[in-house]
């Protein structure tokens, strides 16, 4: 049983990063290495049955609510909705495109995205804010929330990083996409995290780590996560690589900024598996 | 004469009631109290939540609950609530475009109300920073009937708002059936010149104007408390009988606040009508010096605000 499950996850992550390639090669200014570090967690989120949603209600009270604080590595939800059918899959070939739906960084007139997060550092705080509407509703839903770690320099993140532990806001997951990476280099050259483990357990917060690309381990974590009945906020600080899947965004510490071209992008399509 | 009960303690008695009746409402504080406040504490202890010196957690926590449809009021010192979290106000500003947020920022201490505080509590950007923003109305009361209007349509009009209040006790300016449809009101009717100002100056404006009329001298007078969803015809109509109009505003002149207001409704009329700015114009304000007195040094009070008013009325004359 278990098998089948982690071999069809297996399936979909390769899925969900062929299709978020195919969408940098529509729309090449989209984050290509910051939306295939998070490819596996949101696979993992949506096929393998942690997070409860209705495509056909996106705002069904009983979902669960997702806000991606790292807005711009979020392209690779697309084909994900669009496979569950959030929205049509023919708006996976019109993104970018004047009147198309789909833009480089998802707003919240996309269905399935229920907040809008290009600036960085506010998702954490907002899902503070729903966390304490569900509890106020008596709703068992729960919120879940993907950062980025170079994200974590925003001061704004910390306040919630308080609250949250302050408040013992259980019903509230933050996911940490750990690139090591942010924009012009490494998070540790440039304003040093770590120990973050440690920092996250000092405010209060059940703490624990993952190998953010293998998909046995991130399901086992992330049902353990929501599974958990104490009364803490959770985090998870998923290990994972810029630019997973491409060599030469692997190793670049630029990979940030870095576009595929179009020849490059069929290529890695051909031999992907 | 100055009421004795402050703006924050009319709208919070307000709010208090709404509570009593409405469960969708929390009431979020950034460290920041009222005498009133107690009672919400007291009563509503899982609605109500201070979360603490931390403004931009307040705005994004704030965004959350009224994703779930809550009403919320975010209640600060003005200066701090609107210029810390700037850009959580901003993304509350795009969410507003396409979703109901109903999200009140109540901001306490507007203009010089925290006078001698110095320059870092006192609130000149607020009216200019927050008009900018669009899908957030900016309301100014100049006294506590209006103070208690707006904590009345808090609720019932589900969009984001900015509420200024003063910090200080404020002068009665309205009868309790006063009608806040138009988002402001023609004080007093005069001939050639009128006096525009909002939230405390309009009680300065108020006795001036009163004093000119004894001698004479009749101008007109309005009171702007509504900044976005005011009715700009109906404001037009009324200014046009002027040749001089004159903005009075405790704020920086010049970027965007009630002047700017005052000279876009002109320039969208395309009218000819003289428009004199009345603000700070230097900069900040280091002096010591209550808020008369700091009025008097950068020419805004009352004696001032008369001088130019009887300088223009003569020259009108001769």
């Amino acid at each position: 049983m278990e098998k089948n499950i982690i071999d069809m996850l297996l399936e979909k992550a390769l899925y969900v990063r062929k299709e978020t390639l195919k969408l940098h090669l529509l729309s090449p200014e989209t984050r290509i290495a910051s939306s295939l570090s998070a490819i596996e967690i949101y696979t993992v989120l949506y096929y393998g049955g942690i997070l409860k949603y209705d495509s056909s209600d996106p705002e069904w009270q009983g979902r669960d609510r997702l806000i991606v604080s790292k807005g711009h590595g979020a392209i690779s939800l697309y084909p994900i909705f669009a496979d569950l059918k959030f929205f049509h899959k023919n708006e996976l070939g019109r993104i970018g495109q004047p009147g198309a739906l789909l833009k480089a960084i998802p707003d919240c007139l996309i269905p399935g995205f229920e907040s809008i997060n290009g600036a960085l550092g506010n998702g954490l705080g907002e899902g503070c804010g729903i966390s304490l509407a569900l509890k106020a509703k008596k709703l068992a839903a729960k919120v879940f929330v993907i950062s980025g770690d170079g994200e974590l320099n925003e001061g704004s993140t910390w306040e919630s990083v308080m609250f949250a532990g302050h408040h013992k806001l259980n019903n509230l997951n933050l996911i940490i996409d750990s690139n090591k990476l942010s924009m012009l280099g490494y998070c540790r050259k440039i304003l040093d995290l770590e120990p973050l483990e440690d920092k996250f357990g000092v405010f209060g917060w059940q703490v624990d780590t993952a190998d953010g690309h293998d998909i046995q381990n991130l399901f086992m974590k992330l049902r353990q996560m929501k599974d958990s009945t104490n009364n803490k906020p959770k985090v998870l600080i998923a290990n994972t690589i810029k630019g997973k899947g491409i060599p030469e965004l692997e190793k670049d510490p630029l990979c940030h900024i870095r576009s595929l071209s179009a020849d490059r992008v069929r290529h890695i399509l051909k031999t992907l598996k | 004469m100055k009421e004795k009960k402050l703006m924050r303690d009319i709208f919070i008695e307000a709010v208090w009631k709404q509570m009593q009746k409405d469960r969708m409402i929390f009431f979020l504080c950034g460290d920041f109290g009222a005498v009133s406040l107690d009672n919400i504490r007291r009563d509503f202890c899982d609605r109500f939540i201070n979360t603490g010196i931390a403004e931009q957690n307040l705005i994004n926590v704030a965004v959350g609950l009224a994703l779930e449809k809550y009403t919320v009021y975010a209640y600060g010192i003005a200066p701090f609530l609107t210029m810390r979290p700037y850009e959580q106000i901003r993304n509350l500003s795009i969410i507003a475009q396409v979703k109901e947020l109903n999200v009140n920022l109540i901001g306490v201490g507007a203009g010089l109300s925290y006078d001698l505080s110095g320059p870092s509590h006192h609130c000149y950007e607020d009216i200019s920073i927050m008009r900018l923003l669009p899908n957030i109305e900016v309301f100014s009361p100049s006294d506590l009937v209006l103070t208690e209007k707006f904590a009345d349509i808090a609720v019932a009009c589900k969009y984001p708002k900015y509420i200024r209040l003063d910090g200080k006790p404020v002068s009665r300016v309205y009868p309790e059936n006063i009608s806040i449809k138009k988002g402001f009101c023609e004080l007093k009717t005069g001939s050639d010149i009128c006096l525009v100002s909002t939230g405390y100056m309009t009680g300065v404006s108020l006795e001036v104007s009163e004093e000119l009329s004894c001698a004479g001298v009749d101008i007109g007078l309005v009171d702007i408390f509504t900044m976005k969803r005011l009715n700009k015809n109906n404001l037009f109509s009324v200014l046009k009988n002027y040749r001089w109009i004159i903005t009075l505003e405790e704020g920086f002149i010049g970027g965007g606040g009630l002047d700017g207001l005052i000279a876009d409704l002109l320039s969208e009329k395309d009218s000819l009508i003289r428009l004199k700015k009345l603000g700070f114009k230097k900069g900040y304000v280091f002096e010591n010096g209550d808020r008369l007195q700091l009025h008097r040094m950068n020419k805004i009070d009352g004696k001032n605000l008369k001088k130019i008013v009887e300088k223009l009325w003569k020259g009108k004359k001769y």
